[in-house]
């Protein structure tokens, strides 16, 4: 546990630290379509909740699961889907237009 | 453990490749050009991530999962079909669905593993599901409000600051004692109630146009979640992909407490929606000029330079695609035509650059504020659609108003500039705006839609 715990420590610094410069250079333009896509990155918490429900230690933990895997599916397909539609959306007017 | 080690590395290497993808992800999110990319890549790392899970050695019953899986799917669909203005809403939803995921594996795994838990993993797991509670039910008082089914006006009382945060504090309290004693079952439902209560009174006293600040401030909680979460399981995934999206909704609450000249103390303590005071004082003599549509439509066709500046009044009237139609009868003309957007115009951040693209308006037409803020002197006519606190000049020069020092466009120096307004009302903070009694200013009454389309009528297009 202290190595882990220790270790879980540094990769949560370092993915913050990337976070924060990656997500710096986002141009207000795409604020909107960036909160989307985090939130569906976001519901990788499905995996956690996969787990429990698999594992079926408890039909409390189950239930609590089953509902867990729903919200964060729901998140993961409509996130992706939302943002590639805005995303669409941007056109430059160098192109010609249609 | 031994014996399962090979497929467990196989699952580790999987994670790896998603945490990869996910960092791709939102590095191609940087420019509209490689944007789709990013979305593909995030695909492709769910997918996977969910397939290694699936691999997982310790899973014994897959028909639930599977159930499970297909229902959220189903869900997700719809919501990710929703109108675009309804994105804030849809947005603040599906915080709440993520906080709701995370609140409950925490609480699963609090009742598996009591009253043997470990110091440091009983504190991330009391981070976890207070952070997840909060979210969760201030994620979804922010969408009904967005959605107007609850009261948008903030609501206020005295006191409320204390006793938000005397809630937060026994919360605090309670996960201090389940660290010392993790087996003290009894306090972990006060754990889980009372930020859920805190929850609803933090976003009680928000009004509509602090929402873009509320809105990044839960995304960050939710990511925070999500990493605790990941501590509690030992996933390195769900920690970066935690850390990613609190990094991401940290930094957007950032621009948007600096946007509004909010500190960020203020912000993170849930004290806004307070400087509601009343600065409509002295409302007499002044005198406003107001135009009819014919004559804004031959200022505008004369103009070298017109700078729209769009607000969420242009959101609400559903007029983005009116506004397209007056961008093109202009740029027919030779008119040059930019689109100044306010960091927290709108209901969330970026939320106008998302209405105007819907319309297709090209997305390098839309500046943001610094880029735009030096060309207002070379500008013609500067047309406010919607916004009203976003073009108040008094934040640069009247101390006494409660917008003071909040970063403004400076629509006033332009050579000209018209105002699409319904009447005199003030705006959503019920502040006055000094704008609308300049000479150089003309002001157009009406429904925001339906004069726009008398503009472009006047200019020969089809209104």
């Amino acid at each position: 546990m202290g190595s882990n715990l220790i270790d879980a420590l540094f990769i949560f610094m370092l993915a913050a630290f990337i976070g924060f410069e990656v997500i710096r250079r986002i141009s207000p333009l795409l604020h909107t379509p960036l909160m989307s896509l985090t939130n569906a990155l976001d519901a990788i918490a499905v995996v956690g909740a996969i787990i429990l429900v698999g594992e079926h230690k408890s039909t409390f933990s189950t239930a609590l699961g089953v509902v867990a895997v729903i919200a964060a599916t729901s998140n993961a397909v409509g996130g992706f889907l939302i943002t590639d539609r805005m995303l669409k959306m941007f056109k430059t007017s160098r192109p010609t237009k249609p | 453990m031994m014996t399962f080690a090979g497929s467990q590395q196989i699952i580790e290497v999987i994670y790896l490749l998603a945490s990869a993808l996910f960092i791709f992800s939102l590095k191609w999110m940087s420019s509209p050009a490689t944007a789709r990319r990013g979305v593909w890549a995030g695909e492709i790392g769910m997918v996977l991530a969910i397939a290694g899970t699936l691999l997982h050695h310790g899973i014994v019953d897959y028909k639930w999962i599977a159930v499970a899986l297909v229902l959220g799917a189903g869900i997700g669909v719809p919501l990710g079909l929703v109108q675009m203005t309804a994105v804030p809403q849809r947005t603040a939803l599906s915080h709440a669905f993520g906080a709701l995921c995370v609140t409950l594996v925490g609480t699963a795994e609090f009742y598996l593993r009591t009253p043997d838990v470990p110091r440091f993993m009983m504190a991330v797991l009391s981070m976890e599901v207070i952070l997840g509670s909060l979210t969760f039910t201030g994620s979804l008082m922010a969408a009904g409000k967005l959605q107007e089914v609850l009261p948008q006006r903030p609501l206020t009382y005295r006191g409320q600051n204390f006793v938000n945060l005397s809630l937060l504090a026994i919360s605090i309290g309670l996960a201090a004692y389940l660290v010392l004693h993790p087996g003290a079952k009894q306090l972990f439902p006060g754990m889980i109630g009372i930020p859920l209560l805190f929850g609803i009174l933090m976003v009680v006293p928000i009004g509509g146009a602090d929402m873009p600040t509320v809105i990044s401030l839960l995304n960050s909680y939710a990511g925070l979640s999500a990493a605790a979460m990941g501590f509690v399981l030992d996933s390195k995934l769900l920690i970066i992909a935690g850390a990613l999206d609190g990094s991401s909704g940290l930094i957007l609450s950032v621009i948007m407490s600096k946007a509004m000249n909010r500190s960020f103390t203020n912000v993170l303590f849930g004290a806004f929606g307070q400087v509601q005071t009343s600065a409509a004082t002295d409302q007499e003599a002044k005198t406003v000029r107001s135009a009819t549509a014919e004559e804004a439509a031959a200022i505008l066709s004369a103009a070298n330079k017109v700078v729209v500046v769009p607000g969420y009044g242009m959101a609400v009237a559903q007029a983005q695609h009116k506004v397209r139609e007056l961008y093109d009868a202009l740029s027919k003309r030779g008119v040059d035509v930019r689109f100044a957007i306010h960091p927290v115009a709108g209901r969330m951040p970026g939320h106008m650059n998302v209405l105007l693209a819907e319309a297709d308006i090209p997305y390098d037409r839309l500046l943001d504020m610094d880029e735009i803020n030096g060309d207002f002197p070379q500008t013609d006519v500067a047309l406010v659609i919607g916004a009203n606190d976003v073009t108040n000049p008094a934040a640069r020069t009247d101390a006494n108003s409660p917008i003071f020092g909040m970063p403004i466009l400076d629509v006033d120096k332009a050579r000209t500039a018209m105002v699409i307004k319904r009447g005199m009302s003030p705006g959503f903070a019920g502040i006055d705006n000094p704008l609308y009694y300049l000479d150089r200013t003309l002001m157009l009454f009406g429904d925001v839609k339906s004069f726009v389309g008398n503009i472009v009528r006047e200019l020969g297009g089809q209104g």
